[in-house]
């Protein structure tokens, strides 16, 4: 490779250039060639298909020629009767997610940075369904939640409750992916905040306790406060994660029954399924778009706070 | 030097586009050929039956033909299947030999362009003339029939019939009759499995012959854009049948959650009456419970008029040579052979036969099931069967069925299902650039 000559080149010019110090602002102390592997990956892998998807929006395309149709695919794909139903789900599939995580992920880390027994294990155990490929935590849920035989209601059966038909019942299938959902990722958020709690100084905790504070007064004036980074992070990781679930929605119900637990990415991999190359293109630019006209300002919002404090 | 900090980014960029765009680009695979015995591939779907069943051509094959192996490759099946296939011929790295579609989905994968045209070879005479419109594309024919002619009909359990003292319905009205008699003695009548959501078509499929029946120009209408589901009166019966047996609470209880291997066995255990389904089923059945599979029979979906009782038929797929084959030769081989007594009488000796062949001079063995009996008058006499609509119009919507779930589910009333599909189906056609859609 001719390649291998040319860093030590530049790195032979770098050195007259730092003797120079109104040269050096702004300078990096590696050579750009340095940044060519990283770049190499991240334009073939993001930046080509991204740029090219957005021209592939604009046709009808199978895999051995395509047509210019202008904006027809767009229109088409905000005619597809799903698309309202799999918007409002997104959202709402989202939205859970995200809350509970935030929540359950709180207090799980609360209890498992207190001083409890098996503390080391007991986080292990919380993280072990990060680990999990989630079509296999699909298939045995699914399993788990068949209405008449699955664990989950012959379990309810016997404390006398009649559980609901959790994924074939309209108003349950979504909500019950979701609970999966965030039975696997809460793991995620539980060490983010762990970390976040574990950097609050020992010394505003005993300071409180000295001040005679309850442990609820701390928890609401110093953990939760001290803690944002880890729930702006949370909140946009699962936000984000949530916006764009598929995996577990696609091996659990497959957006059914009928469409009733469709999300946005279930309806685009159901038309790229049916051979509407075109359109999922076009509906894989409408969700990019969504998911940026939300998490972009979301993030600033949470990071600007954080900078306050 | 500033400007040769601006060239060096030039560079780096231009650097950076060449390698992504090398990256980007796929590389074709070789293929394996040694010495005087040729090995050709043959990518066939993982169902149970079609693996069984090729691997015995392969070897009858290559016992009549010394000197070829045929190497059988296997595929997902439904869609995903589908996208292997159309992105292994369109990078040029199909098999020798695949199994495919017939019918509308043959479309799909622009047979004038990737497939090998077998019009004038001479093993076509035997393929029976009925079968060779739904691998025709133009003026070619490019396929040969792997597997036998199955049915959208429906499944009875014959011993509960007996008990209960009903005959075969030739009517609608008689179908529920019937099912209303099988509910009373605590039997569920008809059963639906919506797990596995391609079952809970047939309804609507299945009826098919009838709609034909009473119009017999539907077909062509509805691939002009001229006829639709939900305004047609004959057509629209598919969706309101299914929304009648719903509501008259004829399913088995846990339709929602059962699979089509739980619905086979409550059809066999007698916990079910009738099932409508593919004829198919009944491969599956055999190996799952071979001493029972005589307990069944099967009847058309009914219609209005018992004098014009016919049977919706399904094409078996079809296999096909893709032109980047570098073994041509070998490979008309392997066709010629399914297509021959030979080659029917490997698959019938590896799964037995669920339905007729499509091949001329193949005999059913004479174990054949009861169900398979009961197609046979259907099949053999031409105005008592139609094709289904897949075989006879391009326009088929991928939403189908999930359609059908919510009508049988009572999420969505039947006209509104119906209008529904019509909407869905306008995608495909404008994906085929059909006239009349645009």
């Amino acid at each position: 490779m001719t390649l291998n000559t040319a860093p030590t080149a530049t790195a032979v010019r770098q050195v007259p250039q730092a003797a120079q110090p109104k040269r050096r602002k702004g300078k990096s102390a590696y050579p750009y060639w340095f940044y060519l592997p990283a770049a190499v990956i991240y334009t073939a892998l993001f930046l080509v298909p991204t740029v090219v998807s957005f021209f592939f929006s604009l046709t009808r395309w199978n895999l051995n020629e395509f047509t210019f149709i202008g904006l027809d695919n767009f229109v088409q794909f905000f005619q597809e009767p799903a698309l309202i139903r799999g918007l409002t789900n997104t959202f709402i599939y989202g939205i859970v997610t995200s809350v509970l995580k935030v929540v359950l992920g709180m207090l799980l880390a609360v209890l498992l940075t207190s001083q409890i027994i098996a503390r080391g294990y007991l986080r292990s155990v919380m993280f072990f369904p990060v680990l999990l490929s989630s079509i296999g935590v699909g298939i045995v849920f699914t399993a788990l939640m068949d209405p008449r035989n699955g664990m989950i209601n012959e379990g309810l059966a016997a404390i006398g409750i009649q559980g609901p038909a959790w994924l074939t019942d309209p108003a349950w299938a979504l909500l019950s992916v979701a609970l999966v959902d965030v039975w696997k990722g809460v793991g995620l958020a539980t060490v983010i905040y762990i970390a976040g709690i574990v950097s609050i100084p020992q010394e505003y905790f005993e300071a409180a306790k000295m001040d005679g504070a309850s442990s609820f007064k701390s928890f609401f004036n110093i953990t939760l406060p001290l803690a944002r980074p880890a729930t702006a992070t949370v909140i946009i990781l699962s936000l984000i994660g949530g916006l764009r679930s598929f995996d577990l929605i696609w091996a659990m119900t497959k957006g059914g029954p009928g469409f009733t637990s469709d999300v946005i990415a279930s309806v685009i991999y159901k038309q790229y399924q049916a051979g509407f190359y075109g359109l999922s293109t076009a509906g894989n630019v409408v969700l990019f778009l969504i998911v940026t006209a939300i998490v972009l300002p979301l993030s600033m919002f949470l990071n600007r706070k954080e900078v306050e404090q | 030097m500033a400007a040769s900090s601006k060239q060096r980014w030039a560079a780096l960029a231009g650097g950076v586009t060449v390698l992504a765009l090398a990256l980007t680009g796929c590389s074709g695979g070789g293929s394996t050929a040694n010495g005087d015995e040729k090995t050709i591939t043959w990518l066939v779907d993982n169902a149970e039956n079609t693996v069984a069943a090729a691997e015995k051509v392969a070897e009858d094959f290559t016992a009549a033909n010394p000197g070829i192996k045929v190497e059988v490759e296997t595929r997902p099946q439904g869609g995903d299947g589908d996208n292997i296939v159309k992105t292994r011929l369109s990078t040029g790295d199909m098999a020798d030999v695949f199994n495919y579609n017939t019918g509308s989905l043959l479309q799909q994968i622009n047979p004038e362009q990737n497939l090998q045209p077998i019009t004038n070879e001479s093993y076509l005479s035997n393929v029976t003339d009925s079968f060779k419109p739904v691998v025709t594309s133009g003026s070619e024919v490019y396929g040969v029939p792997f597997s036998t002619g199955m049915a959208g009909a429906v499944l009875y359990n014959k011993k509960v019939y007996e008990k209960l003292g009903l005959s075969v319905p030739k009517t609608w009205d008689e179908f529920m009759d019937n099912s209303r008699k099988i509910k009373d003695a605590g039997i569920a009548p008809i059963i639906q499995s919506y797990q596995t959501t391609w079952t809970s078509q047939l309804f609507v499929l299945g009826d098919f012959a009838n709609v034909v029946t009473a119009d017999p120009d539907f077909p062509a209408d509805y691939t002009a854009n001229k006829a639709k589901f939900a305004t047609n009166a004959a057509a629209v019966k598919g969706f309101e049948h299914l929304e009648e047996a719903a509501k008259a609470g004829l399913f088995n209880e846990d339709f929602a959650s059962t699979t089509y291997q739980q619905a086979q066995d409550m059809l066999i255990n007698g916990e079910g009456a009738q099932y409508p389904i593919l004829s198919f089923a009944l491969n599956n059945i055999k190996v799952t419970y071979p001493d029972k599979l005589n307990d069944l029979g099967l009847f058309p979906l009914p219609g209005d008029d018992a004098s014009k009782n016919k049977l919706t038929v399904w094409m078996p797929g079809g296999t096909y040579i893709p032109k980047s084959s570098k073994n041509m030769e070998e490979a008309k081989k392997l066709q010629a052979f399914i297509a021959s007594k030979a080659g029917c009488d490997a698959q019938t000796a590896a799964v037995g036969a669920a339905g007729p062949y499509l091949v001329k001079d193949c005999e059913l063995p004479s174990d054949v099931p009861d169900a398979v009996k009961d197609m046979l008058p259907y099949f053999e006499d031409a105005a008592k069967n139609s094709p289904a609509l897949e075989f006879l119009s391009p326009v088929k919507g991928p939403a189908l069925e999930q359609i059908t779930v919510e009508v049988g589910s009572g999420i969505r009333s039947a006209k509104d299902g119906a209008a529904l599909y019509d909407e869905d189906v306008k995608k495909q056609a404008k994906q085929l650039n059909l006239p009349g859609w645009n």
